[in-house]
């Protein structure tokens, strides 16, 4: 055997390679989409409002010239395409994609704006609202999933959670809807846990069965008893609290600082979870569990134990975030009134890499995209609402299809454990 | 720290997997528990650790009898054991594995990896088990992976220490290493069970020596004056030849020519990097190497279950790199898989649908796109018989047959083709002797037809008995190559290539 001089690998195309120039083709057209589609249309400047009437720091407004705006992002768009194409760089794949969509986002909403006004403000405290119920999903699949337990029911556990807010928030108040929307969101996590734990039921199909059961559930109640009964679904909502100081600072300070106990929970359960899951003895468990649980039985660990409880408390962040739907939202349930943020969730989950904090910057992203339609709805840009309420699937799918890299779940992740 | 098993029992249902086992082992030396695949050795120490319960017997430790609810207890009283698998979890950490299940912690919950790393540091320092407790798990090769199980059953102050078929992983080299650090633990006064089916090695470091057989302790041995050929008939209930009865070479037309071939993983990680092979008419060339240095994808590649990257597979002189798997079979070559439960066959399907998996598209046995049946078990029945495939019929599902008829099934189903090139992976593992003996012989009579024979094993002494020539793979580049016409091969030198060692580039 003699060592070939001529190094084949030299030569061989790997995956990523491919996706890098794949990623530079698909850059350049959308440079071109936006050079034809936005181009023609952008006459007048865009105006950005970034404070509004009464804040406490009033900024000047943001006037972009629309024109020049979406040809400079058209060129920025296709000098990255051009330059992914040519070099493919695998290390800039990712990053060159995620600029280049933010431009076409950006390119959107100068156009969209265009001869108008927009409060980037407005904009931004309502994607950190929509982003809620989908950041509590996912935390709650993460919790699930970290322990090696597939929820495919958050669906469900969060329409549990909207229905008994209403309902329980409309006779005894809303700290008490909020309650027992935790503790029925826990106990669908427990009826999953045992389903798939000890019952060994593939994990998929209970979390189907789970959801199908509380669609139906719920919506009969809503349509036969609700309907006759309006008094038991008129709950009080869980109003805004300004954090002094913190909720002036412009821009960012409504976003973050001024918004209603929801907001506030996720941003704490995320911390709280990270901690957990990363930091502590029980997370490591819980970790080992989801990974590689034989290792774990050996070495004393009960593993149904710690899925149970684990499942049990996914359903509870998951009863919290339903709850968002009528007590911190609208006061009010409607059939279906989730509308697929579970599974919404559930992609924030695995954009974010089955990580706490990966799991809320995906969720800000959909709660972007769903804010955004329904602002652009009231500016009356000429593209049907229609299409702009897909807005937040479309970039679900685009998500999930795998665009921004591949993650790893836990590699025990769906699979029921057989104790020997 | 003594610990007794007193005629302990253990059923699966109405399979009698430990049947009145009764032995002892005290601090300061090592027990080798010597036993065939399926003997019921690891059902045993199972039970000894906690994860079983036996169903009759006792387990004495010095002196007073105990009983596990679980393996906890059996960690708390102070057996650890080193699972022929490991049990790591390969995402976490050396430091994060080791103090699983006992972490230290301070406040909140909140794990103290500080210590945590302190710990492995001194154990590793104390018994020469060096390892940087802040590397991932999975980025370890397995000797190292064997060092953090022997540390994390330390941490737990374990005073018995149970190690199930240690050496299966590690090179020759690595072995030796290996047994250094059973020595040092035997000398700080651990008790230590050590089980294997590997003969040489028994003798080397056991102290007393217990068979195991059937489930049951057949006899005891002393490692100075006990020969082989006697430990191996205990262990296997009859006499055994050690020697693979084999002709010399008479090698003909190469039938295989593998040129600068690059595989990929998954990950896009070269798998196997430039390999360039020949496999001729009459020889069998076996691939050593430790596992996971890409026998696996070369094997995939060469079997059309994985695309190569660059490279080219030549087959009697056709260009097969981009074939089918269905045109490969075609053309005769024959594939005895790594894995027979994930890929040689169909556990739920029944043995004679597994015996045409490859060929029940053929007219002899369907018409059209209905399958004949009677032809099929026809055939799967002479099949059956001329492989030694012991089954109640053709109609028993393949899954419920033991690991060697499952392993004879599929060499029935891929020899029963007309081949001119056999490729086998690991054809051998966890079987029984007398299975690995018959498959063994098997690829020989391959090899007399005039195939060319490629065998791939982890099992170094599998491949030194079969082999005529010996390509060794690291880091999946064939970094060596050995030739047996003149002599015996070198098996230390075999050993230094596989870890790697330089100057390993030619030989013959």
């Amino acid at each position: 055997m003699t060592a070939n001089p001529m190094t084949a690998v030299a030569r061989v195309k790997t995956g990523h390679e491919r996706r890098a120039r794949y990623t530079g083709g698909v850059l350049v057209l959308l440079a071109l989409f936006v050079v034809v589609v936005f181009g023609p249309g952008a006459y007048g400047d865009a105006t950005f409002r970034l404070s509004r009437p009464g804040d406490a720091v009033v900024l000047g407004d943001l006037v972009v010239p629309a024109a020049p705006f979406i040809y400079v992002a058209a060129s920025l768009l296709a000098f990255l395409g051009a330059r992914q194409f040519l070099r493919g760089g695998v290390r800039w794949t990712s990053l060159s994609l995620g600029l280049g969509l933010a431009l076409v986002v950006l390119a959107f909403l100068v156009w969209a704006t265009a001869g108008n006004a927009f409060s980037l403000t407005g904009m931004l405290q309502a994607t950190m609202v929509r982003a809620v119920p989908i950041a509590l999903g996912g935390l709650a699949g993460v919790m699930c999933e970290r322990a090696g337990v597939v929820n495919i029911a958050i669906e469900g556990m969060l329409l549990a959670g909207a229905f008994t807010g209403a309902l329980v928030g409309s006779v005894i108040g809303g700290w008490g809807g909020l309650l027992s929307a935790v503790v029925i969101g826990g106990l669908f996590g427990f009826i999953l846990a045992a389903l798939v734990v000890t019952y060994r039921m593939d994990q998929i199909i209970a979390g189907v069965v789970i959801n199908l059961f509380v669609l139906g559930l719920t919506s009969y109640v809503s349509s036969q008893v609700f309907s006759q009964y309006r008094g038991l679904n008129n709950a009080p909502v869980f109003r805004s609290w300004k954090v002094p100081l913190l909720g002036d600072i412009p821009v960012i300070g409504p976003m973050l600082f001024n918004q209603n106990l929801f907001v506030y929970g996720a941003l704490a359960l995320v911390a709280l979870a990270t901690y957990y899951l990363f930091h502590t003895r029980s997370g490591l468990r819980a970790r080992a569990v989801g990974e590689h649980p034989r290792a774990a039985d050996t070495l004393g660990i009960n593993v149904y134990r710690i899925r149970y409880l684990h499942v049990t408390m996914g359903g509870m962040v998951a009863g919290f975030g339903g709850a968002w739907f009528t007590l911190g939202s609208v006061g009010r349930f409607d059939e279906d009134m989730t509308g697929g943020r579970g599974f919404i969730g559930l992609a924030a989950m695995i954009f974010g890499r089955w990580h706490p904090v990966g799991a809320l910057g995906a969720a800000l992203v959909f709660g972007f995209a769903d804010s955004l339609q329904q602002k652009l709805a009231l500016l009356g840009t000429g593209v049907p609402s229609e299409f702009l309420a897909m807005s937040p699937y479309i970039a679900t799918i685009i998500v999930v299809a795998g665009l921004v890299g591949r993650a790893r779940p836990p590699a025990a992740d769906g699979k029921a454990y057989v104790k020997e | 720290m003594q610990v007794e098993l007193k005629g302990i029992t253990k059923r699966f249902g109405p399979v009698v997997a430990n049947r009145d086992v009764t032995l002892s082992v005290k601090g300061g030396e090592v027990l080798g528990l010597l036993g065939e695949n399926g003997a019921g050795k690891s059902t045993l120490m199972n039970v000894l650790c906690g994860l079983y319960a036996q169903d009759e017997g006792e387990i004495i430790i010095d002196g007073d009898p105990v009983s596990f609810g679980g393996p906890g207890a059996a960690i708390a009283a102070g057996i650890g054991m080193v699972h022929q698998h490991f049990m790591l979890v390969p995402v976490f950490t050396v430091a994060e594995n080791v103090v699983l299940g006992v972490e230290p912690t301070g406040r909140l919950d909140r794990l103290d990896l500080a210590s945590a790393r302190a710990k492995v540091t001194e154990i590793g320092e104390k018994y020469g088990l060096h390892v940087d407790p802040d590397e991932v798990i999975e980025n370890l090769p397995v000797g190292v992976q064997q060092r953090v199980e022997i540390i994390k059953v330390l941490f737990r102050s374990a005073d018995l220490v149970i190690l199930d078929e240690p050496t299966a992983v590690l090179t020759p080299q690595e072995v030796e290493e290996f047994f250094g650090i059973v020595r040092s633990l035997r000398d700080a006064g651990k008790a230590i069970i050590f089980i294997t089916h590997k003969l040489g090695e028994i003798t080397e470091i056991a102290d007393r020596i217990s068979v195991l057989r059937a489930g049951e302790i057949v006899g005891e041995a002393d490692p100075k004056t006990a020969r082989l050929e006697d430990l191996a008939q205990m262990m296997v209930g009859r006499p055994v030849s050690f020697d693979v009865d084999k002709p010399p070479l008479e090698a003909g037309a190469p039938i295989l020519a593998v040129q600068d071939l690059v595989v990929l993983r998954e990950d896009d990680a070269v798998a196997v990097d430039r390999v360039s092979l020949t496999v001729r008419s009459g020889e069998i060339v076996g691939l050593a190497g430790v596992q996971g240095n890409g026998q696996t994808e070369l094997i995939e590649a060469l079997t059309g279950l994985r695309m190569p990257a660059a490279g080219t597979i030549t087959y009697q002189g056709a260009d097969i790199t981009r074939a089918t798997v269905r045109v490969r079979h075609r053309m005769g070559i024959a594939h005895i898989p790594e894995d027979r439960q994930r890929s040689g066959m169909i556990g739920a399907f029944t043995v004679a649908e597994n015996m045409v998996l490859d060929t029940y598209y053929d007219d002899r046995f369907s018409r059209g796109p209905q399958i004949i049946w009677p032809k099929v078990h026809e055939q799967a029945a002479i099949s059956a018989t001329e492989f030694d495939v012991r089954t109640p019929s053709v109609f028993l599902r393949a899954g419920h047959l033991s690991g060697g008829n499952q392993q004879k099934l599929v060499v029935a189903r891929e020899l029963s083709r007309e081949t001119k090139l056999v490729i086998a992976a690991q054809p051998t593992r966890g079987l029984d002797v007398g299975s690995v003996e018959y498959i063994h012989r098997r690829l020989v009579e391959a090899r007399q037809e005039g195939d060319g024979v490629l065998i791939m094993s982890s099992e170094l002494d599998e491949i030194l008995a079969l082999s005529d020539r010996i390509l060794v793979m690291f880091k999946g580049r064939i970094v060596a190559e050995f030739d047996a016409t003149a002599a015996a091969f070198d098996k230390s030198a075999i050993g230094l290539a596989m870890a790697g060692g330089a100057g390993a580039e030619v030989a013959a």
